[in-house]
């Protein structure tokens, strides 16, 4: 896919729309036909520790989507500068410096949140989604498409975490967002309509067996099959 | 006896790939054939034992509040963690890179049958986990080594009982939709109910 563009990228035309129809598609395709999750298998290792409550899953989203743009936008504007030889070493210094202020960022203001996440922010770094994109991407395209590509990329991955997330929070503690939504509405039908909550959706398993099911519904309705 | 404890405790109670979900991406793209997760599973050992205890000593004297106190009085009020994962990530890329040399050296086979997937142990999760979890738990040298050993042998072991069922998985006649990483996710979240039972273990 990524060739792909990248060869529509050198048919340049002189003067390109804001938001033309490639580079709309460019964010668009990430999120269901080439999604990073679960099409391109990427990015799986330091998303799904975080998803057993949706606060914490959304502020890892921000977190990527923030990485994976910055990143993108940087290694675009030093492409040709960068010797090849030595393209991953800058590239793991330009993420894991980008994550270093993600982190010192979460422990000066919410470090609640910064202490709930503990390792897994740092983990952003080796998360294979920015490396991916980098190398496919950022390395031959210009900033601004560079931009879109990993906004699109980190919104791919963000709706599928955010997914999990809303599925293991609801069915493992009955809440979303810590609002409890399982005593509210045993709450509206008196004492007798208790909703139990399942412990396995909380523990890794659970992330496991949604993401499982989320990849199975989706490979259905975009037709896709590994062989 | 403590030591012990601490490898039982992260082979299995607390499996890099079942417990934490770290590693995944090699996890899931090298378990198709048992004899390549063999090898990527043993470069993942190594490379945790050694990375590890560096970081360790990294760690311990530079970056740590007051690990710098051996330069005199001045420096013993630095506090450098904030570097921590640049620091990390370099040290792990450069071990990287010399297991790759060794390996190309001494079994061209096995460089062959890893390709892609032994540069890119320098962005495994489950070795610059191993290297935060140790900051952040305080752990002596011995006791990182011990543990940096210990989670390989677990992602090991995870990745080996997963290829081996992914070969007899050939076999069977799974939906469509479901075919590749879809079954691998839910064999995965099998595999993990099996080793919750390693949970009742009391050390």
């Amino acid at each position: 896919m990524s060739t792909e563009t990248a060869q529509v990228a050198e048919v340049k035309k002189p003067e390109e729309a804001l938001l033309s129809k490639r580079r709309k598609k460019l964010v668009t395709d990430p999120l269901i036909d080439d999604n990073p999750i679960t099409i391109q298998v990427l990015g799986i290792c330091s998303a799904l520790a975080v998803t057993t409550q949706l606060q914490p899953t959304l502020v890892m989203a921000i977190s990527v989507i923030f990485v994976i743009v910055m990143a993108n936008l940087t290694i675009s504007l030093l492409r040709n500068t960068i010797p090849t030889r030595v393209r991953i070493i800058v590239q793991l210094a330009v993420v894991a410096t980008l994550v270093t202020l993600v982190n010192e960022f979460l422990k000066a203001f919410a470090f609640d949140m910064y202490k709930e996440l503990s390792v897994f922010v740092g983990l952003i770094i080796t998360n294979c989604i920015v490396m991916g994109r980098l190398e496919a991407f950022a390395l031959g395209n210009k900033p601004y498409d560079s931009i879109l590509d990993g906004f699109g990329s980190a919104l791919g991955y963000a709706w599928i975490i955010l997914a999990v997330a809303f599925f293991r929070e609801l069915l493992g503690s009955g809440s979303l967002f810590g609002v409890p939504i399982y005593d509210a509405i045993s709450g509206l039908f008196g004492e007798d309509f208790n909703l139990a909550t399942n412990g396995l959706m909380v523990s890794p398993v659970g992330a496991f067996i949604i993401l499982g099911l989320i990849i199975w519904v989706q490979r259905t309705k975009t037709g896709y099959v590994e062989h | 006896m403590e030591l012990f404890n601490l490898a039982i405790k992260s082979i299995f109670i607390e499996n890099m790939v079942f417990a934490y979900f770290l590693g995944m991406c090699s996890f899931l793209a090298v378990s198709k054939k048992v004899s390549t997760a063999l090898g990527l599973g043993a470069a993942v050992i190594f490379v945790l034992t050694v990375t590890v205890p560096t970081n360790w000593l990294l760690n311990e004297f530079i970056l740590k509040e007051g690990g710098l106190s051996w330069l005199g009085e001045s420096f013993a009020t630095i506090d450098l963690s904030f570097l921590r994962f640049i620091m990390f990530i370099a040290i792990i890329a450069a071990m990287v890179q010399l297991v790759e040399m060794v390996v190309e050296k001494f079994a061209p086979a096995l460089y062959g049958a890893l390709g892609i997937f032994l540069p890119l142990i320098a962005v495994n999760c489950a070795i610059l986990g191993g290297s935060l979890f140790m900051a952040t738990r305080d752990y002596t040298l011995a006791e990182a080594t011990v543990y940096g050993f210990g989670s390989g042998t677990g992602f090991f072991l995870a990745i080996i009982a997963l290829a081996a069922i992914r070969e007899k998985l050939k076999y069977s006649n799974v939906p469509n939709g479901l075919k590749g990483l879809g079954i691998t996710m839910l064999l995965t979240g099998l595999m993990g109910i099996a080793f919750m039972s390693f949970m009742g273990i009391d050390l």
